[in-house]
């Protein structure tokens, strides 16, 4: 059994463990061991701004995310059948579709000129165009947009696992519907919410398209800093020592997720 | 729930104006793809399938087209076969050491992408792989190994391993029985897998950044330079027609998973 693994697991390390390996390696290693990246990271302001403004976003992604979601995996669970099936396609339908597509799609409706700057501007609303992209703004949408299947689907699964005599049990024994729905219910859906936001914030804070693409140059996310480092200015030991601290990040937030949630809950969803 | 309450009325509103942020975006490419105006104006002031027809008359994006088909099918045929062998030694075998290499497999969708496509160029740079088709296909058989392990695992859970058993107990042997029993029951899960890594690899961007060049630029590399330059319908054509192909190959995909099921 170990001899069909081996072809899968061999690539795996060629490509994804021994270049990572080689990463951290490079991160620390310059003609003698140096933490001289490691500090830079701390002290130059650019890196650490970086590293705050990723936080922040990632956090914000996921807050929205949430807010956005959880109503849609609540109705697409309460719905008949044929209609939570049809929500969940809606869903999982720009799911499918490349983040290059999303992106240049955002481009056209959020731009100067784009779809909506020349609706709002005849329905005389505005005079001059709003600034809605090429900004902070700009990507929080975006990125929202993308990772919100990433919320939604965990959600449903959890939501689906809550029995439904449990609130006819509630509004028997005396709650509203709404005190049902806060005690009962909400309560018993947190781990798919929790399970939905680590995804989102994980994968958020590895995001490099979105921000490039509709940041403008001024959203510095930590996957810019990499790859600026190694195409503009040929840091390999930076951008090596930025990854490391990115990679780190994300695996810790999941260490700690799966203290409370099964990880297989987790990553199964893509 | 039976009632219009205000409570449902709310929830209904919410959830479609979310549904409208979802799917609008992907629907607004099609419209714009066929306008006859130079510049992005909404509603286009004219229908042509002027963009449509300047893409395939550009021989830049048909090369990065037929690479970027190259890449996806290599992709799809040295990664389904990998996947399917680790997803069946997984569900088979009892040691503990499985669920590791379970986790291993995995790591393309926990790394970011981006870590994992400045590590990719290190290495490549080593041993001459960067701006190669190999270098493509073997990047992308990595990205797209977990979808058709995921795929092809859940397959087998409703795969009963004592149909094997018998095969092997009437004589056939363990290669035989698999191709013979297991193979076919699995087939929409494998077949699924397969569609999810050509999708994949369909859609790569990131890595190919770093690692691809020349003449060996897929589609993505080269509709995000054009995307940071300037938004060129050109590009809403490209995004039509890839969307429809991804939508397209994942309904194929998920009837066939429905079919396994």
């Amino acid at each position: 059994m170990l001899a069909l693994v081996s072809p899968a697991l061999l690539v795996i390390g060629l490509l994804i463990v021994l270049p990572v390996g080689w990463l951290a390696w490079q991160s620390i290693y310059h003609d003698g061991f140096t933490l001289e990246h490691y500090r830079r990271i701390l002290t130059e302001e650019i890196y650490w701004r970086s590293f705050a403004l990723t936080f922040e976003i990632s956090l914000f992604a996921t807050v929205i995310a949430l807010l956005l979601g959880y109503p849609v995996a609540y109705a697409a669970n309460a719905a008949q059948k044929g209609w939570g099936i049809f929500i969940l396609a809606l869903v999982v339908l720009p799911f499918w579709t490349s983040v290059l597509v999303r992106a240049y799609a955002w481009l056209a409706l959020l731009q100067r000129t784009g779809v909506i700057n020349q609706f709002l501007r005849y329905l005389d609303v505005i005079d001059t165009p709003l600034a809605l992209v090429h900004n902070t703004f700009g990507t929080v949408v975006a990125t929202v947009h993308i990772l919100l299947p990433f919320m939604v689907l965990p959600l449903y699964a959890a939501m689906q696992k809550i029995p439904r005599d449990l609130m006819q049990a509630g509004a028997s024994l005396g709650a509203n519907p709404a005190h049902a729905f806060f005690r009962i219910f909400l309560p018993l859906s947190l781990p798919g919410a929790l399970a939905g936001s680590t995804m989102v914030f994980v994968l958020c804070l590895g995001f490099y398209i979105t921000p490039e693409l509709l940041g403008g140059g001024r959203t510095v996310m930590v996957s810019m800093l990499v790859s600026r480092n190694v195409e503009l200015y040929n840091q390999f030991g930076a951008a090596s020592a930025v990854a490391v601290v990115l990679l780190v990040s994300v695996l810790l937030i999941f260490f700690i997720a799966s203290r409370f949630i099964s990880l297989d809950r987790v990553l199964g969803q893509k | 729930m039976k009632t219009f309450s205000p409570a449902r009325m709310a929830l209904i509103a919410a959830c479609s104006l979310v549904l409208v942020f979802l799917i609008l975006p992907v629907l607004i490419i099609v419209p714009i793809s066929f306008s006859g105006a130079r510049f992005l104006t909404f509603p286009p002031p004219s229908l042509s399938l002027r963009w449509y027809q300047q893409y395939f008359s550009n021989p830049a994006w048909m090369q990065a087209t037929q690479v970027t088909l190259i890449v996806a099918a290599f992709t799809v045929l040295i990664a389904t076969p990998l996947g399917v062998a680790a997803a069946y030694a997984i569900s088979q075998s009892k040691l503990r050491i499985m669920r590791v290499i379970h986790m291993a497999l995995l790591l393309p969708l926990v790394v970011p992408i981006i870590i994992t496509a400045v590590g990719i160029f290190f290495v490549y740079a080593r041993v001459g792989l960067v701006a190669t088709l190999p270098g493509l296909v073997l990047a992308n058989v990595m990205l797209g190994l977990p979808y058709v392990v995921i795929s092809v695992l859940a397959g087998l859970q409703s795969f009963d391993p004592a149909q094997e058993m018998v095969a092997r107990s009437l004589g056939m042997n363990r290669l035989r029985s698999f191709f013979v029993v297991t193979l076919p029951q699995i087939k929409s899960s494998v077949v699924a897998g397969g569609i999810f890594a050509f999708i994949s690899a369909m859609d790569e961007t990131i890595v190919a950044l770093f690692i691809s060049g020349g003449r060996y630029q897929p589609l993505t590399k080269r509709m995000f330079t054009a995307l940071r330059d300037e938004i060129d319908p050109t590009i809403a054509a490209i995004s039509t027609l890839m969307t429809a192909a991804s939508l397209m190959l994942v309904l194929l995909a998920s009837g066939r998973q429905r079919r396994n099921a």
